[in-house]
């Protein structure tokens, strides 16, 4: 008896999510007729490939411990383009590249695109028109747009079909340009969004990216996101990626990074938003000696779940990885981290090390870890370790014998859990912002 | 320096404590009055550390009888961090790691919270860079050790320097340094002796719990007490220490023993 109503259930739900995901498809089309760009066979494949899914249940091994159920009653429809009156909420890092974006649209009057040879700083919908776009750049674009590893993943596929513009940063052969690249990315109103970066770095080419996510009001809507990264040899890319979306918000976001040898790429993403936030950040190889750091911090409280799953695989010898995640939830939030290396039998000699810190806060929190390590190789070094802990009383009592209070010592403690990761930003008006807006959650 | 005309601080009497239902400290009595140094001595597991944090408010510890009057207040019914804005400050025998807070930050919090208790105005942020850099030539430590997290990473002897400049810019009414000279070299024994004797002041009390009569060469007691089962077994003068390092304990336990 039991069984046949589950067995009713799970076909309705079945339905209900095919349904569901041809209905997100349909907007996602909708919205890619809507803008100019000419990519028709990228998005005819990526359609194809979205069609053969269905939208994800916890059923699915990579969705086991984040439930888009809540999703399924939420007809989103395609973002419009925002109002004109919008301000601007990013202001922690001042450069003069910045990419600014309302639902996914461009806004070339919050964007800064200084001219310079061997850069470009630009969103696709513009560089189309522009003299800059050579054949040859046209054909770097057209190789590495939806190229990476991984694209066939749904929301990735998803992404394809209907993003709304490209934000393109390319740089040539040894061009290093200091000031942080932003990326901004804010959102108003009740709709769904694809959000799309693709960032290039040629040989020894260095730049920091700092993509930023919010939004405001209390609308339910839903952005995905996709970051191609891709590093050639010797290039190094320091990247910055702050999700801080408002309440109602469904995030799902993949950063797909390309290491070709010798490359350095470091990714510091901090979540403090959206209601359900999903981070994909995959690490691919292309060559040897590879450095990559991948620091990450959830801080959650109320329902906020906040989900990082991470791959990394190296398939060439004599590179090192470190992966720093920590995570600190309060009240009823949720924290996932799932995080996978595979280190194959040609990648000899790789150093990686893979940390997971939580600090639970409440006991109605909730934390997933699930470190995955597949190491064929012998000759390696590897280490991994979670934690989940409570605030250490000891250390509160220490801060209090120094006149603290117990609230200001829990506050202090937290921040210092935090600002681990947080120090690991290069940018100090970054670290500052970040720094006050801890100190603010914390309270 | 003995004044029998000075007030009394600190009057801790039929002193009982319990951990976990295990009673440490037992019938404990104990007097300081202002300009004194006191030395607590004995065995290992004599609870000497649990009267420390006892008197600091470590909540581990159930006092189960006997009253602690501090400066004429009932300190068993302050919060630990009101007693450190009251005057009590414990130097502790393993100070704690706090990853992530920068040593300066964390001592500009405590001292805004001290002036904040005595109803001042916080201190700015460069008149406090100016104050925390003079108090550290107190104890000979190198400005650098500000910028790192709070004892993460410093050596033992760097620990407790960083104890004593707390000391030094809390400026406590009763110090109670739990074998702050332990895990010390020569050279730091001298420099955080000659900073404790710095900031003993006629209107100030020091307890040292120690091991070790070398200490109290350069931090010469007025009292020394030896600490056994839980409560003070025998008080003498500095001379004490030193028929302690020659006699050991036996001879004043086995005398508890029968009593
Ligand atoms: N939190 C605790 N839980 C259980 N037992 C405790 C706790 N704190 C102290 N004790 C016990 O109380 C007794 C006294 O310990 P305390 O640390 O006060 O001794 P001490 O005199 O400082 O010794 P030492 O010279 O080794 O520092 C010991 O037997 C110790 O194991
Ligand atoms: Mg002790």
């Amino acid at each position: 008896m039991t069984k046949s109503i589950s067995t009713t259930n799970v076909s309705a739900s079945a339905v209900n999510r095919a349904t569901y995901l041809k209905h997100l498809l349909t907007q996602a089309s909708a919205a890619a007729d809507e803008s100019t760009l000419p990519l028709k066979a990228l998005r005819d494949q990526a359609i194809a490939t979205v069609s053969d899914h269905t939208f994800p249940s916890g059923r699915d091994e990579e969705w086991r411990f984040t439930d888009l159920s809540d999703m399924l009653s939420l007809p989103f429809q395609r973002a419009a383009k925002g109002t004109d009156a919008h301000q601007l909420a990013f202001s922690a890092v001042q450069s003069d590249y910045q990419l600014a974006s309302l639902n996914g649209h461009y806004r070339s009057s919050d964007s800064k695109t200084l001219k310079q040879a061997g850069v470009v700083v630009a969103p696709l919908s513009e560089l189309l028109q522009s003299p800059d776009y050579t054949q040859k750049l046209e054909a770097i674009v057209s190789s590495r747009l939806a190229q990476l590893q991984g694209a066939e993943e749904v929301f990735t596929a998803l992404n394809t079909a209907g993003f709304t513009d490209v934000m393109v940063v390319w740089l040539a052969a040894d061009q290093v340009i200091e000031e942080p690249v932003c990326v901004v990315r804010e959102s108003e109103g009740e709709a769904i969004a694809h959000l799309r970066t693709l960032v290039i770095a040629e040989r020894h080419a260095k730049l920091t990216l700092v993509e930023s996510f919010s939004g405001t009001g209390e609308a339910t809507r839903c952005n995905t996101s996709v970051t191609e990264i891709w590093l050639a040899e010797g290039a190094q890319v320091n990247h910055v990626r702050l999700q801080d979306e408002s309440a109602e918000t469904f995030h799902i976001a993949k950063t797909a990074v390309d290491q070709a040898a010798n490359s350095r790429y470091q990714c510091t993403a901090i979540d403090l938003g959206a209601k359900l936030s999903r981070h994909h950040l995959e690490v691919y190889q292309s060559g040897p000696q590879t450095d990559t750091h991948m620091y990450g911090l959830s801080a959650l409280g109320d329902r906020q779940l906040a989900d990082t799953h991470s791959l990394l695989t190296l398939i060439h010898p004599h590179s090192s990885a470190t992966q720093i995640q920590k995570n600190i939830v309060d009240d009823k939030a949720h924290a996932v981290f799932n995080g996978k290396v595979f280190v194959a039998q040609t990648a000899q000699l790789t150093d990686a090390a893979q940390l997971n810190r939580n600090l639970m806060l409440s006991n109605k929190a909730r934390i997933d870890t699930k470190p995955e390590l597949d190491i064929v190789a012998d000759n390696v070094k590897c280490a991994h370790g979670a934690t989940v802990s409570q605030l250490q009383p000891d250390e509160v009592f220490y801060l209090q014998s120094r006149g603290i209070s117990a609230e200001q010592a829990q506050r202090l403690l937290l921040y210092g859990f935090a600002m681990e990761i947080v120090e690991k930003i290069s940018i100090e008006s970054l670290r500052q912002s970040l720094s006050d807006r801890l100190t603010e959650w914390a309270q | 320096m003995i004044n029998d005309n000075a007030k009394t601080i600190l009057s801790v009497r039929n002193l009982h404590a319990s951990v976990e239902g295990t009673e440490i400290l037992r019938g404990l009595n104990f007097e300081v009055k202002a300009g004194e140094i006191h030395a607590i001595m004995g065995l290992n597991g004599s609870g000497k550390s649990t009267f420390s944090k006892v008197l600091a408010g470590h909540p581990d510890y159930e006092v189960t009888a006997g009253e602690i009057i501090f400066q004429g207040q009932d300190l068993l019914a302050l919060e630990p961090h009101e007693r450190a804005n009251a005057g009590i400050f414990l130097a502790f025998q393993y100070p704690l790691e706090i990853p992530g807070v920068s040593n300066r930050d964390f001592l500009r919090v405590a001292y805004n919270a001290h002036r904040k208790a005595r109803g001042e105005e916080e201190i700015d942020v460069f008149d406090f860079d100016d104050l925390v850099e003079e108090r550290s030539e107190i104890v000979k430590m190198d400005v650098s050790f500000l910028d790192r997290s709070v004892n993460e990473g410093f050596s033992g002897g760097e620990k407790k320097r960083n104890e004593i400049l707390q000391m030094a810019l809390l400026q406590p009414t009763l110090s109670i340094l739990d074998e702050t000279d332990s895990g010390l070299d020569i050279d730091a024994l001298k420099t955080v002796s000659g900073g404790v004797n710095q900031l003993s002041t006629a209107d100030n009390a020091t307890v040292l719990i120690t091991h070790y009569q070398r200490l109290l060469n350069y931090v010469v007691p007025d009292y020394v007490h030896v600490m056994c089962g839980g409560h003070i077994i025998k008080t003498g003068g500095k001379e004490l220490a030193l028929e302690l390092e020659s006699r050991g304990y036996d001879w004043l336990t086995a005398q508890e023993a029968v009593v």
